[in-house]
């Protein structure tokens, strides 16, 4: 628990402003040298409250994945500025005020799924027996309480999957960062894992930042869809998603026709006003 | 094919592996009863060898000679035992100038691993020393032994036997550990840096494990050649004591006793195989580092 | 050195890319790419080289200790001639080691991925040959060609050289990727059609590799076998006889031109195996 963090951040009472988790201004990102630059993102403003869970969907080479390491300083940006609960991004990692999980699992092989999970509590000197307590906590929240010593080549891909998104809240994180942590399973696995994802954080009221390209999964999961289109990198629309709480939502909620009517808007954002038109320029 | 020499690891590998050591036996007597006494010439030039039982004894009798007492002085062990005795002394040598390898390798891996600059200044010499004989040197580290003091510290023939067995041993493991630190996914560097650890913490947990599948070959590498250099430099530099020498040494007994000049070359292969049986033993124990070999 | 496989710690997983391909993994093509990169290695040189002169005068070191590189390179121009006369005598016998223990080590590859039943024979032989110091048969070897023959330095040399070209083509035969192969069997392909314009096209560079490390050790080991006995005349018996005169300067000035050989004989292959591997190179 990061309470000393927590403390400096949240102003708590007092009636001020709330913080947003995530704030983001006027960023540019340009890669590549100064004779042949490539613009990844351009004047990308965005704001994320606390306990929101927000998507950002868009074809390869929007820039979703770079800001998402913008705002993990993994990368920082060209011009603009990023602040995480009112820090700057560096300050924000010294900090672990956030979890991450990638595309691939990233479980370090040698060591067993508990040992995976303990890692980052491990570096930052936690004590071995909150440590312990706390890992039976998170194996037990994503179902894997059988499976701490299993190493990671014993687990399927969804449960090196779930060993993931245990680890990036192994810090109790108010903000969570995930870089299409499903976009390698397949899609009943999938379907599963969201299902667990939205009650996770229904019960850990963390903000995320969630990357991907599927829309039933950003308009499943999201409380606003952020829709971006490529090169340059921009963000084309935000569309709120009105389905309710993270706590609401079941697996039910992807039979109703709310939940259809809103891939329609996404998917209408997505393609622009001619869909047609631009899916075809697209294939090509 | 791959998985055929997968497989090959079962139990009939014991009887492929005895016909692997049969045949060049059959080979040898084959040719020692057929080939001519004074070998194959051509122009002058020797294609074959001499076939003489002293120039190719018979097997039986070189390891008959392995059974037999070392000398015809009186109270002479048994041979084996000397080779034993002989090998044992290298390897504790080989052995030392391997550690020595293997720590400036690694050092050498980090500090290029730590520092682009050092990289790019460091590893065309590093590969450029492995391309030349450097080795040629070996006789002249012999005045080295007794001539060297830095106060107390006298330097010894032993020691520069080391570090030419250092300097074959160094190199496997610079480049093996080099690769292996970089070899880390990116997504692992990158969940490193969002942990906040430093270079050293990362090294730690990150890059040191991960690049055990690379340090294993490379160790086993340089115990291979920490044993050649340490076998050459006996040799040239004279050090009495070891299987080097003794092979030298044997060497001009062939003339009245053929067997003799093979019992030290047993000793070596038995030095080789030890050295690179004791490198399989730390694979083995690091075998939780190389989960990653099996899975892929 | 000797018959020591000098293969590319390995890595652990099962595409490992072309990078395999280099002595333990180095490209030689890294070296003419290094670009801005090629002064920081120089520098460091020169600077070693002027530490090196610095000690030797400020101690006032003694030559049989270690000479400086001045009087190294001053020694190597008065005696040129000698060290190349004996620079050609070790060459010689090198050169003859790596052509033979090339063409064997390929024949022998070849012979081996055709018939698996050879390749698990010589298995066993091949392990011992590259953890036992080939050098070290030297001695009886001179027993069995004559000790006055320079044939004991090639084949030891050969030895040599026959373990990593004979490891590296192999595997390099091993090397087509299914898909290559599964497309030349679409196309109704005979068995030495997908040979030639698959299996050799892929194994090529993996020979080379093998043909670059060895070349080294080509140089290395019939350096060393000149120092297990046989007749004068080499780089190797000259270090010792120049040591054993007392004369450590010119000992130094004939391991300087040992040093040119090695580094002769690595460019010739390097170049080589950067010429046939030319198309092979990224994926």
């Amino acid at each position: 628990m990061n309470g000393r963090t927590d403390s400096l951040t949240t102003p708590e009472g007092g009636g001020a402003v709330p913080v947003p988790a995530v704030h983001v201004a006027g960023v540019h990102r340009v890669f590549g040298s100064p004779r042949s630059p490539v613009q990844a993102l351009r004047d990308v403003s965005l704001s994320i409250a606390e306990g929101e869970f927000v998507s950002l969907i868009g074809p390869s080479g929007c820039g979703k994945s770079t800001l998402m390491r913008l705002v993990a300083d993994l990368d920082s940006p060209t011009t603009g500025s990023i602040s995480v609960f009112g820090k700057s991004t560096r300050q924000a990692r010294l900090d672990q005020d956030y979890g991450i999980a990638f595309q691939q699992a990233g479980l370090l092989p040698w060591r067993t799924v508990r040992g995976n999970i303990e890692l980052p509590l491990q570096t930052h000197g936690a004590a071995p027996a909150a440590r312990r307590a706390r890992t039976d906590d998170l194996l037990d929240m994503v179902g894997l309480s059988e499976f701490g010593g299993h190493y990671p080549d014993q687990l399927s891909g969804g449960m090196q999957q779930r060993v993931a998104i245990a680890r990036s809240l192994a810090e109790s994180p108010k903000l969570l960062l995930m870089d299409e942590p499903f976009g390698a399973l397949d899609e009943m696995t999938r379907e599963r894992m969201q299902n667990e994802l939205i009650r996770i954080c229904a019960e850990t009221g963390c903000a995320v930042v969630f990357v991907t390209h599927s829309i039933p999964e950003a308009v499943f999961l999201s409380d606003r869809v952020v829709v971006m289109s490529p090169r340059p990198g921009e963000i084309r629309e935000i569309v709120d998603i009105t389905l309710g709480t993270a706590g609401a939502r079941g697996a039910g909620l992807r039979e109703e026709t709310s939940f259809y009517d809103a891939i329609r808007s996404v998917r209408e954002a997505l393609h622009g006003s001619e869909p047609a038109a631009v899916r075809g320029a697209e294939t090509r | 094919m791959k998985t055929e020499s997968r497989r090959r690891r079962r139990p009939s590998a014991v009887a492929w592996g005895i016909g692997g050591v049969l045949l060049p036996v059959l080979l040898w007597e084959a040719y020692k009863a057929v080939g001519p006494a004074s070998g194959v010439s051509v122009g002058g030039v020797p294609l074959l060898p001499r076939t003489t039982d002293l120039a190719m004894p018979h097997v039986w009798t070189m390891l008959e000679r392995l059974l037999a007492p070392e000398s015809s002085a009186s109270g002479a062990g048994p041979m084996w035992l000397a080779v034993l005795q002989a090998a044992g002394f290298t390897l504790g040598i080989a052995g030392a100038g391997w550690l020595l390898g293997v720590a400036v390798g690694l050092g050498l891996a980090m500090l290029m691993q730590r520092f682009r600059s050092a990289n790019s200044a460091l590893l065309p010499w590093i590969i450029l020393s492995q391309t030349v004989p450097l080795i040629a040197i070996a006789p002249l580290v012999r005045r080295w032994g007794s001539q060297l003091e830095f106060g107390p510290f006298i330097w010894e023939n032993w020691m520069s036997v080391a570090v030419i067995s250092a300097y074959l041993a160094f190199f496997p493991v610079a480049i093996g550990a080099l690769r292996g630190f970089g070899a880390p996914e990116k997504a692992h560097e990158d969940l490193m840096r969002t942990y906040a650890l430093g270079w050293w913490q990362t090294f730690l947990r990150l890059r040191l494990p991960a690049s055990v599948p690379y340090l294993l070959p490379a160790l086993r590498l340089a115990a291979a050649n920490a044993v050649i250099g340490a076998v050459v430099a006996e040799v040239s530099i004279g050090l009495r004591g070891g299987i080097g020498r003794m092979i030298v040494e044997f060497a001009a007994a062939a003339g009245g006793d053929p067997g003799k000049p093979w019992a030290p070359i047993f000793g070596a292969v038995l030095l080789g195989l030890a050295a690179v049986g004791f490198v399989a033993l730390i694979g083995a124990l690091l075998r939780r580092y190389r989960r990653g070999e099996q899975a892929a | 050195m000797s018959g020591i496989v000098q293969d590319p710690p390995a890595a652990p997983a099962a595409g490992v890319p072309p990078e395999t391909r280099g002595a333990a993994g180095i490209d030689p093509g890294r070296f003419s790419g290094l670009g801005h990169h090629i002064a920081a290695p120089l520098l460091l040189g020169a600077a070693a080289l002027i530490l090196w002169q610095g000690v030797v005068w400020v101690l006032e070191i003694e030559p049989f200790i270690v000479p400086g590189p001045l009087a190294i390179v001053e020694s190597f121009a008065d005696n040129v001639a000698n060290v190349m006369g004996a620079a050609v005598v070790t060459g010689v016998n090198a050169a003859v080691g790596l052509v033979l223990g090339a063409v064997l080590g390929v024949a022998a590859a070849v012979a081996a991925a055709a018939v698996p039943a050879l390749d698990r024979l010589a298995a066993p032989v091949v392990v011992a040959l590259s953890v036992i110091p080939i050098v070290a048969l030297a001695p009886v070897l001179y027993t069995m060609f004559g000790a006055d023959q320079q044939a004991t330095r090639q084949v030891v040399a050969g030895i040599a050289v026959f373990i990593p070209v004979y490891v590296n083509s192999l595997r390099g035969f091993r090397q087509v990727k299914p898909v290559h192969r599964d497309l030349m069997r679409s196309y109704a392909a005979g068995k030495w059609q997908i040979t030639r314009s698959v299996t050799l096209p892929s194994a090529v560079p993996y020979m080379f590799t093998g043909l670059r490390i060895a070349s080294s050790l080509a140089v290395v080991s019939a350096l060393i076998a000149e120092y297990f006995g046989g007749p004068v005349g080499g780089l190797g018996k000259s270090v010792t006889s120049a040591a054993s005169s007392s004369n450590y300067t010119l000992a130094w000035a004939y391991v300087l031109g040992a040093v040119l050989l090695g580094l002769l004989f690595y460019a010739v292959t390097a170049a080589l195996e950067k010429y046939f591997s030319r198309h092979t190179g990224g994926s």
